[in-house]
Parts: C-alpha cells; structure tokens; sequence
C-alpha cells in the first residue's frame, strides 16, 4: 500500500554523500581517462542544475580544473550573470564573461526572431518583449499549442497562436543562442584541453528540454540520472547559497521572464519529477494521482504527454546516421 | 465522405512522410508518432484553408485530429454547421 507524498519520499532517499563519490569517480574516469582532457569548462546560469554541476566538477578536478562561462545576451535576466559569478566566486573557480550579443547581432537572431513575431504580430519591433507560452495539459484533453505573448514598450500584451512556418523559424533564430554558447565553450574547451560539461538533469534529458547542437551538446552530462529535485537536494548538501537553491527554475532565453512549466513541462519540476518518476515505475495514474495531488485523468494526461516528449527526444538524441554501420 | 477521407489520406501521407495504405482510418496520428504539437497545427491549416472551416483551440483535441476517421467527422460536422 502506498502513503501520501510516498514518491516524493522516494525521490529524496538517496544517499547524497555517495550520489556525489560516484559522479566525480565517473568524470574524473570519463575526463582524465578516456576523453584525456585535463578538466572541465562550463556555462554557469545562476541556476541550480549548473551550479550543482560546477561544484561537483570543483569536487572532481579541484578548483583549477574548472572554468565557468557566463554567456549574456540582450534578452538575458542579469540575475544570471550575478548568480553565476557568485557561485564561481563561491567555488574559487576561473570565470570568464563571454557576451554572445554581437555574434547574435551578427547570425542575425534577433531580426530573424522580430520578422518571424511580426508574421502574428506586425506592429512587433524594437521596444517590444515576448515570450513563447504554452497552456497547461493537467486541465484539458486539448492539444498544447505555443502561443505567443508580446508586450508593446506602452505596456499592451497580446496574444496569439502562431503559424507552424512561423513558431518554427522563431524557435530556429533562438537556437542560435543555445548553439553560440556552445561554441564559446568549445572554443575555451580546446584552448586549455579541457572537455565540454554538459549540465541537463534527468528531467531535461528524457524530455529533450534542449538544443540539438546546443545546450545538448556535450562531453558529459553528469547529473543527466538525477530528477530536478535530487539536483537541489544534491545542491543543498554541497553547500550552496539559498539564493541558487531557492531559484525557480526560468528558461532565461525570451525577453520576457518565462517559467520552463509554461514553455515546455505540464507540471511545475517537483509534480513533474513525480510524475516521470511514477511513470519509470509503471505506477498507475490512479495511484499516483492521489500522491501527486492531481486526479487520475490529470496524471494520464501527463503521462500522455511524456510519452509524446519522449518520442520527440529521439530526433534530438540521433547520432549522425550513416549509409554503412 | 469516401472523397475526404482520400484526400486527408493523401495530404497526411505527403506531408508526414507515411505510406498511404500504412495509414488506417483509426490509426492514432499522435500516438503512432506520424505528426507532433507542430504537424497538428499542419493539419489545422490545412482543414482551415482547404475546407473554409475555422478550428478553435477548444475544438483542437484527438476526437476531432487525432485519426483520419476523426477528422472526416469533425469537418464534417463543422461542415454541417455551416451550411446550416
């Protein structure tokens, strides 16, 4: 028989002490000895998945094994930088500012983002901010569609359901800042012989919350086996300061402020990890329902839905296919 | 009937990559993964530009997309409103 809140539970049993050996016994394999590299470079956001990520790497390699990148953009919250200078700071590693707002300017993102809002919206231009939202999968059968929300330098909002060609070429032109920052890493990676952190949690890389060639892109992926809420049970127990810890989680790449449950996730990260893990568990929605806090047909819609996101992660997780194997 | 399941068939098969006689009038669109949130949207430009009918977000679920018999019903009921 299951107790209330008995998935939450489960998730939070773990022995972190031994979470954290085994992934720095792993990097520092996968790193030093296979990848021959002589530590790690990656990006810091302010968040909690890469600063779990930054300390643990700090724990692997030693502070000088470690470099951090805060990558900037003109749609950037400057929390992010702040936050990631903190915990750079904190950590005593090197870290290095890489503002991406000219490369963009130069690829073309930000005008290739206002021509593709102003098919829906054609007074969209300088002054104006956006964000890509979608409604929620807990209340309704209805199939999510991403709709865009703009607000005039006046202060009007609008709204609208974007068409495919156009959602499309908006999502294509903010890949760019995924993949600019990806370069930089690289490009620091090669310079110092050091390999590429990635720093997605178990619920972004099921998920396929990321960027082909992007944010996906790395070396290793460290905490890729751990729910979002083990990544702040592991940042707590690393000693990390309460303003990461208690951080919500933000996608920081529209220039409106933009939660990752009203972009891409149905359930806020903690609901979610349940789910997804009830899910893993063949856990059916009737029990898990009543220890999530939702109704059955609201967790089968989840569930739905992380059948449909799993399919959609295959295209991003190919590798290159070749004519022969 | 018989001429709009043909010509969804065809337009769900050209655009979506899929052998026409793999495309059952039940098979889940979604659930066999032959379209995603994106090729829905597809298919409501489509029935929009093609039938004339105007798809509200309320009326955007799987009884009405999510298979080649659906759709047939849904635009024919819309279809129905509209002439009457």
């Amino acid at each position: 028989m299951r107790g209330p809140a008995k998935l939450l539970d489960e998730l939070l049993a773990f022995d972190r002490e031994a979470a954290v050996g085994q992934i720095c016994k792993a990097l520092r394999q996968q790193v030093y000895r296979r990848l021959r590299r002589k530590g790690v470079v990656l990006g810091l956001s302010g968040g909690i998945d890469s600063s779990v990520c930054a300390a643990l790497a700090v724990r692997a390699f030693g502070s000088q094994g470690v470099v951090g990148l805060l990558m900037p953009e003109a749609h950037s919250d400057q929390e992010s930088e702040r936050l990631g200078r903190m915990v750079a700071d904190q950590l005593g590693i090197e870290c290095l500012l890489e503002d991406i707002t000219p490369a963009l300017e130069g690829l073309g993102c930000y005008r290739r983002q206002e021509e593709a809002m102003r098919q829906s919206i054609p007074a969209y231009g300088p002054g104006w901010r956006s964000k890509i939202v979608l409604p929620s999968v807990v209340d309704s059968e209805a199939y999510r569609f991403s709709t865009l929300v703009a607000r005039s330098p006046e202060g009007e909002e609008l709204s609208c359901r974007m068409e495919p060609r156009a959602y499309l070429t908006l999502v294509a032109a903010t890949n760019f800042k995924q993949r600019v920052r990806k370069t930089f890493e690289y490009y620091h990676a090669d310079r110092l012989a050091f390999a590429v952190l990635g720093t997605p949690n178990r619920l972004e890389y099921d998920q396929g919350f990321f960027v082909k060639n992007g944010d996906g892109s790395a070396d290793v992926k460290p905490i890729a086996h751990l729910y979002k809420t083990q990544v702040y049970a592991l940042g707590d127990y690393l000693g990390l300061e309460q303003e990461i810890l208690g951080r919500a989680p933000t996608t920081d790449t529209y220039s409106l402020p933009q939660s990752q449950d009203e972009f891409y996730f149905p359930l806020p990260y903690q609901p979610m990890d349940c789910c997804l893990l009830a899910f893993n568990r063949g856990i059916a929605p009737e029990i898990a329902a009543a220890e999530i806090g939702l109704l059955p047909a609201q967790v089968a819609r989840v569930y739905r839905d992380i059948e449909a996101k799993r399919r959609a992660a295959r295209y991003l997780n190919e590798p290159p296919l070749l004519v022969e194997e | 009937m018989e001429a709009l399941e043909s010509n969804l068939r065809r337009f769900i098969s050209d655009n979506f990559y899929v052998e026409p006689d793999e495309l059952s009038a039940e098979v889940s669109l979604i659930g066999s993964g032959i379209v995603d949130s994106t090729g829905v949207l597809e298919i409501i430009l489509h029935l929009e530009e093609i039938y004339g009918i105007k798809v509200e977000d309320a009326e955007a679920l799987p009884r009405n997309l999510d298979s080649i018999s659906n759709l047939v019903r849904f635009i024919e009921s819309k279809l129905d409103i509209v002439k009457a």
